[in-house]
């Protein structure tokens, strides 16, 4: 009995994110109608569907920018909708987030972008120890070069490894992609998909990934998870899913 | 129709008051943002100085040249230097100013946050575990409640001088006689509710500004209409957060 009981715990804390029948509407139109997913530590999940179907709604309830009608959703075994102000904010730093555009914020340098998380959450004050993160995080994503430039100067890929930059100099233990390589090219795609495995491998991180981008999924997926009409219709490994006898779930890999 | 308008309305009068107790609560939270504060400070002040100062001069300029020839038909031709002093003081140079600044400010903040919203980076800073109100609206709001009062007494200088060129135009008038005309007809009780009815303005400039950027929708169509409500909003607040402190001085001061 107790050994059942310890293998019990070792399951739950296996799993970083769970989500139980959620339900998100906004006004009359229901975005997520019962959603019910699990991640574990150290995985890589990707979720796929077609526009407009709530992939993002789901992944900004998970960080407390929008919160569930109904049903549980905890993270680290946490209710999020329960948590203290503080409790949200100590959660938040843990969980990466990265924007589909970037959003680096557009009256700051690349450097400035970096320092933000920094100063403002981590209360860093040594200049030197701040520089030496902020360079790590650039050559993490080859782009120091780009220090001292402004956002408007950056192309698109620039924009978004600079906004993973930002999020992984906190060292997240979730990180959560919303569209990571939409309107790149198929080489800039690959590099960031590449990027996002090589996290995984090296800071153990466990990663939401919302994509269209079948080679980013072929990459990146350790399982994929397919939304549609508000809830999860299929569940697979890449090659399970491609061979699926359902014609909407194959449908995204022809 | 009407119960819908009534409950959009008390919304949006609740979504403001939870906006404003936002702010009052990060205001005095540690780790207020100094250089951003400043920053602010720096835009909202010294880059509205060109205009603030003149539609300030006009203002006294033409207040001048339109009230001489009046005057002049009652014989009270000394008089002008210090009606327009005590004009410009009490609510022309108040009123116009904030009106100029919500014009300027308060749509350029709407703007700046609302794109920021639109780009997502509002989010991207919340996410983050950092305060977006402590960083993009506390510094903001306190900058307008600082720079307008203080555009607003250079503009009533500049006005008051304006008025000295103006009846130069026709005249011969020393500055030191214009001045001590136009200082002896204002007193304290003049300047003082001015003033602090100028801070009310700047905090209404700022927070409309505020809450249309931080609150606008998405989409790029949302970020002109949060900048032009910014901009009609903080108008129509200057308007009757002056009709209020009339009232309010009428009674307190001149009672």
């Amino acid at each position: 009995m107790e050994e059942r009981l310890h293998i019990a715990d070792k399951h739950t804390e296996n799993i970083v994110v769970e989500m139980q029948h959620v339900k998100k509407a906004f006004g009359s139109n229901e975005v997520l109608s019962d959603i019910n997913m699990q991640l574990k530590k150290g995985e890589n999940l990707v979720i796929m569907g077609r526009s407009g179907q709530g992939k993002s709604v789901a992944i900004k309830c998970i960080v407390g920018l929008l919160e569930q009608d109904e049903g549980g959703l905890k993270v680290f075994g946490k209710e999020v909708k329960d948590l203290s102000e503080n409790e949200l904010k100590a959660l938040r730093v843990k969980v990466g987030f990265l924007f589909q555009s970037g959003a680096l914020y557009d009256s700051m340098t690349v450097k400035e972008n970096l320092e933000f998380p920094l100063t403002r959450v981590l209360k860093l004050k040594d200049a030197k120890e701040i520089d030496k993160h902020v360079h790590e995080a650039l050559e993490g994503v080859g782009l120091v070069n780009a220090i001292d430039k402004i956002p408007a100067d950056l192309s698109g890929g620039m924009r978004k490894r600079i906004g993973l930059a930002r999020t992984l100099i906190m060292n997240p233990e979730i990180m959560l992609y919303d569209e990571p390589t939409t309107g790149l090219d198929p080489i800039t795609s690959k590099e960031i998909s590449m990027l996002i495995m090589n996290l995984q491998k090296k800071y153990q991180t466990s990663a939401i990934i919302i994509t269209h981008d079948m080679a980013c999924a072929k990459i990146t997926a350790d399982r994929i998870l397919i939304m549609d009409g508000g809830k999860f219709i299929a569940e697979g490994s890449y090659e399970e899913l491609e061979n699926s006898p359902d014609e909407l779930v194959s449908s995204f890999f022809k | 129709m009407l119960r819908k308008a009534w409950n959009k309305q008390a919304e949006e009068i609740g979504n403001q008051v939870f906006f404003i107790s936002r702010f009052s609560h990060n205001v005095f939270r540690k780790g207020f943002e100094w250089n951003e504060f400043l920053r602010q400070c720096y835009i909202i002040g010294y880059r509205s100085f060109p205009l603030v100062a003149i539609t300030g001069f006009i203002l006294g300029f033409v207040m001048t040249l339109q009230s001489e020839p009046t005057m002049k038909d009652f014989g009270a031709l000394s008089f002008v230097p210090g009606m327009v002093a005590v004009s410009i003081i009490r609510e022309i140079g108040p009123v116009i100013i904030s009106l100029i600044c919500a014009g300027k400010i308060a749509s350029s903040i709407g703007a700046e946050l609302g794109s920021m919203k639109v780009a997502e980076q509002i989010d991207a800073m919340e996410v983050s575990g950092a305060n977006p109100i402590q960083f993009l609206v506390v510094t903001r709001i306190l900058a307008c409640i600082i720079m307008v009062p203080l555009l607003t007494l250079m503009a009533d200088g500049l006005a008051i001088f304006g008025g000295y060129v103006a009846s130069n135009i026709g005249g011969n008038l020393s500055l030191s006689l214009y001045f001590n005309k136009a200082f002896s007809a204002v007193g304290f009780s003049d300047l003082l509710p001015a003033f602090i009815k100028t801070i009310f303005f700047g905090f209404a400039i700022g927070f409309v500004g505020c809450y249309r950027g931080y609150n606008s929708n998405r989409g790029a169509a949302s970020v002109g209409l949060a900048a032009n409500s910014a901009v009609v909003n903080a108008s129509l607040w200057v308007i009757v957060i002056d009709a209020i402190a009339v009232q309010l001085t009428n009674i307190i001061v001149y009672t």
